[in-house]
């Protein structure tokens, strides 16, 4: 039996992008909401809630980088030069936002009110950027001969605008529904607030940009089965089950929220971003760079795909194992002064 | 000079990486010193270690964040700026790469929240495991960005395919290049020294001010004591990592050296002016027959001399020549202080009644910094003018970027940093400054961290 190894890795490496967006999406989600708390003691609670574990999670973005320059370097090669603008913003966003966790403990009075601005901005910023990313992947990157050979503001567009906004709220959603489950008292109530207001946003943007997707990218359309105005149930149907479970994942973020239970719009919520990614990743599947580079173009040589399947193989259950065993450790309701350091 | 896009995204990933590398060379040492501070007060109660520990912890975590924030950048950075050199290269060092961030970020990520956070959460001897796995990640790093860059400094096991794309033929020659074991046991000893020389600087600046503070004591003979051991280690292992540069990297060599002519008895230049359009040096201090002497064992070996190699295929002679002198005159005066050190303990009964040598060791604080970038910098300009050391040239290996992006992005990296970078060595400074026993009062006490009425160590601020 011989493994279709780039099958293999184009499955790992979603695998990674989608743990990325899930677990930093909620402690970006926290800085967007940093400035709606009620007081600065809400402020430390909410970054409490994410201190012991946002590092682990930045960490699955550096797999996607790594895993995609070890694993598809073409398409690594080609996505980066295109996305130069906003990959670059969102790192110095990234930058200014991590340091933040450990600034604002050692700040004095000026120095914590810069710190806490500037998680804000940072969380922000790199939202809107991966956005941009994401907008200009899914409107497609000019190749030729592989190599990026587009206008460097080829990203910014309306529509890769809406989708910068359609991320940002979803962000936001999740570290609020994040923040419904691990905290309690008025903090716990305002993040309910948070979570409507945010899931409200999610869902119009997402229908937003679900259209624009159908109406500006014609090749998607046809993947959808939408081509010449007209819907093609045949081709339709068996995609279907990918906005039930959007929509289900609204339901149930909604029906948690009613029932002001903790954890099921954390959960909705994490069911939206799911239906959303795969969505995505059978509008383009199997390109890799839209719409000119399949994964197999773009992937290496068997030699060094199977090297890295034998160290992912082994490390990442390890990896999933202790990244759950650290998230078990401090599971539960986070409160003031929790005694960090 | 014009500045295109080449010469500003050698300048970005330069600036970036000098940056980067603080903090690993810094964190390396630290996480393994604090991970043997837990486990000494764990064997035995010894509150000082405690203490040691819980305020060493601080100055890691702002600097492990400052590390990890602008390490995410550098792997982007290999696709945004220099996409020719990804698409080449990746199908050999991609696994590389890749195993580093699987075998190690994680691992390190992951416990040092547990670190940090854990101290009420976990048992005493799982939180001693949490340092330890964090230590232990921080070297496995090491092993794979270093397995990386000898490779790209002398690549073996590998073949070129006609479109120009890199093989890998022998995955154990690939990971285990030749002067791999040397690089990497001189990276890890330099950091080692790094974190020796900031410990005993920090501990040296409490001992000024107040003589008797017995943990500043007990870190500045832990400190010296590793100074004095690693130190002249270190001029034993760079020795052989250069005797391995003369054998793969001769143009690198003849750039360390200021050598122009090949020949026998080569004289050792202690300083000089390298003047790349004159091929020679406009003046030099010199010892006959040393340089040869040095560099390969014998004063009759008969070393090249840049002039052997083609103008467009040597390094930048200046830059290399003194960049080496930096970190070997660094590497010095570590020997000397530790010698000293070692010597006032022996004879003085304890190096904190010597005021010059605490000022000593106060002034030696950032040389660790200094030698590591220095190092790097022979390491990295000597390998010019190719990125995979004659493979592929630098020139041929950026992504097809503009220089107007590349300079907005330089110049907004060049100013977050600054920001970033003073206020984090502010904050460190502060609290080194306040030292050990500011704030830790309420973790006084004979109680393991995992006792249910255990204090938290309190901030010193907020």
């Amino acid at each position: 039996m011989t493994l279709d190894l780039p099958l293999i890795w184009a499955g790992i490496l979603a695998i990674a992008v989608l743990m990325y967006v899930l677990l930093d999406g909620f402690d970006l989600g926290i800085g967007i909401l940093f400035p709606f708390a009620g007081s600065p003691a809400e402020r430390d609670v909410m970054m409490d809630t994410v201190a012991p574990v946002w590092d682990g999670n930045e960490t699955w973005l550096v797999l996607g980088g790594g895993g995609l320059f070890a694993a598809f370097p073409l398409a690594y090669a080609a996505v980066m030069p295109a996305l130069y603008i906003p990959i670059l913003l969102m790192l110095l966003a990234l930058i200014l936002r991590g340091v933040a966790f450990e600034f604002r403990l050692r700040a004095r009075k000026r120095g914590k009110a810069f710190w806490t601005a500037a998680f804000t901005a940072g969380s922000l910023t790199a939202s809107i950027a991966q956005g941009l990313v994401l907008g200009g992947f899914i409107q497609g990157v000019t190749l030729k001969d592989g190599a990026f050979a587009g206008g460097p503001f080829d990203w910014l567009t309306p529509y890769t605008l809406l989708v910068a906004a359609g991320l940002v709220a979803g962000y936001a959603l999740l570290g609020a529904t994040w923040l419904v489950w691990r905290t309690e008292h008025e903090l716990h109530g305002r993040a309910r607030l948070w979570a409507w207001i945010s899931a409200a946003a999610v869902a119009a943007l997402l229908a937003a940009v679900s259209l624009a997707t159908l109406f500006v990218h014609v090749r998607i359309a046809a993947r959808w089965g939408y081509e010449n105005g007209a819907f093609d149930l045949g081709k339709l149907a068996p995609l279907l089950p990918i906005p039930a479970l959007g929509l289900g994942g609204l339901a149930i973020l909604a029906a948690g929220l009613m029932r002001r239970a903790h954890f099921l719009p954390f959960l909705g919520a994490g069911l939206v971003f799911l239906s959303g990614y795969l969505g995505l990743a059978v509008s383009f599947f199997p390109n890799m760079v839209p719409y000119d580079m399949t994964f197999r173009q773009a992937a290496n040589p068997d030699n060094t795909l199977a090297l890295l399947l034998v160290g992912a193989g082994s490390l990442l259950p390890a990896i999933l194992g202790y990244s759950g065993w650290v998230y078990w450790i401090f599971r539960g309701k986070v409160r003031a002064g929790a005694g960090y350091h | 000079m014009e500045l295109d896009a080449l010469l500003l995204s050698r300048l970005q990933f330069a600036f970036t990486i000098a940056f980067h590398i603080i903090f690993p060379s810094f964190t390396i040492g630290l996480a393994s010193y604090l991970a043997v501070l837990e486990g000494l007060w764990l064997a035995s109660r010894n509150e000082a270690f405690k203490v040691l520990y819980l305020f060493w912890i601080k100055i890691f975590a702002i600097s492990f964040g400052m590390g990890v924030v602008s390490g995410v950048v550098l792997s982007y950075q290999l696709g945004t700026n220099w996409s020719v050199y990804s698409r080449i290269a990746s199908p050999v060092i991609g696994p590389l790469l890749a195993f580093e961030v699987l075998a190690a970020f994680f691992l390190e990520a992951s416990f040092l929240g547990v670190m940090l956070f854990g101290w009420k959460k976990v048992g005493p001897k799982l939180h001693f495991a949490a340092s330890a796995l964090v230590a232990f990640g921080t070297l496995v790093s090491a092993f794979w960005i270093i397995s990386a860059n000898s490779w790209m400094q002398h690549p073996t096991g590998f073949t070129q395919l006609a479109d120009g794309t890199l093989r890998a033929t022998s995955w154990m020659q690939v990971i285990f290049s030749p002067t791999f074991p040397a690089r990497l046991t001189h990276m890890v000893l330099a950091a080692y020294l790094t974190t020796s020389l900031v410990v005993g600087a920090a501990s040296a600046w409490r001992l000024l001010k107040d003589p008797d503070e017995d943990e500043s004591r007990v870190a500045l003979k832990m400190a010296i004591g590793m100074l004095a051991i690693v130190a002249p280690l270190q001029l034993f292992v760079g020795d052989i990592s250069g005797k391995q540069v003369l054998h793969v990297q001769p143009a690198k060599l003849a750039a360390i050296e200021a050598f122009w002519e090949t020949r026998t008895e080569q004289p050792f230049h202690v300083v000089a002016w390298p003047d790349r359009k004159a091929e020679g040096n406009r003046w030099e201090i010199s010892v006959p027959k040393l340089g040869s002497w040095i560099t390969a064992g014998r004063a009759d070996a008969e070393i090249k001399g840049l002039k052997a190699f083609a103008p467009k295929d040597r390094p930048p002679v200046f830059i290399v020549f003194w960049a080496f002198r930096v970190m070997v005159g660094m590497g010095a005066a570590m020997i000397g202080l530790g010698a000293w050190g070692a010597w006032l303990y022996w004879r003085n009964g304890g190096p904190h009644n010597s005021r010059p040598f605490l000022w000593a060791c106060v002034a030696m604080g950032p040389a660790g910094f200094m030698a590591v970038i220095a190092g790097w910098v022979v390491a990295e300009v000597g390998r010019q003018p190719y990125v995979i050391y004659g493979v592929l040239r630098t020139a041929d290996a950026v992504s097809p970027v503009r220089a107007a992006e590349v300079s907005v992005s330089l110049v907004a990296f060049m100013a977050i940093y600054a920001v970033v970078f003073s206020v984090g060595a502010l904050y460190i400074l502060r609290l080194i400054a306040a030292g050990p026993n500011a704030g830790s009062a309420e973790t006084a006490g004979p109680r393991p961290p995992g006792y249910a009425l255990a204090a938290a160590p309190h901030d010193l601020e907020d």
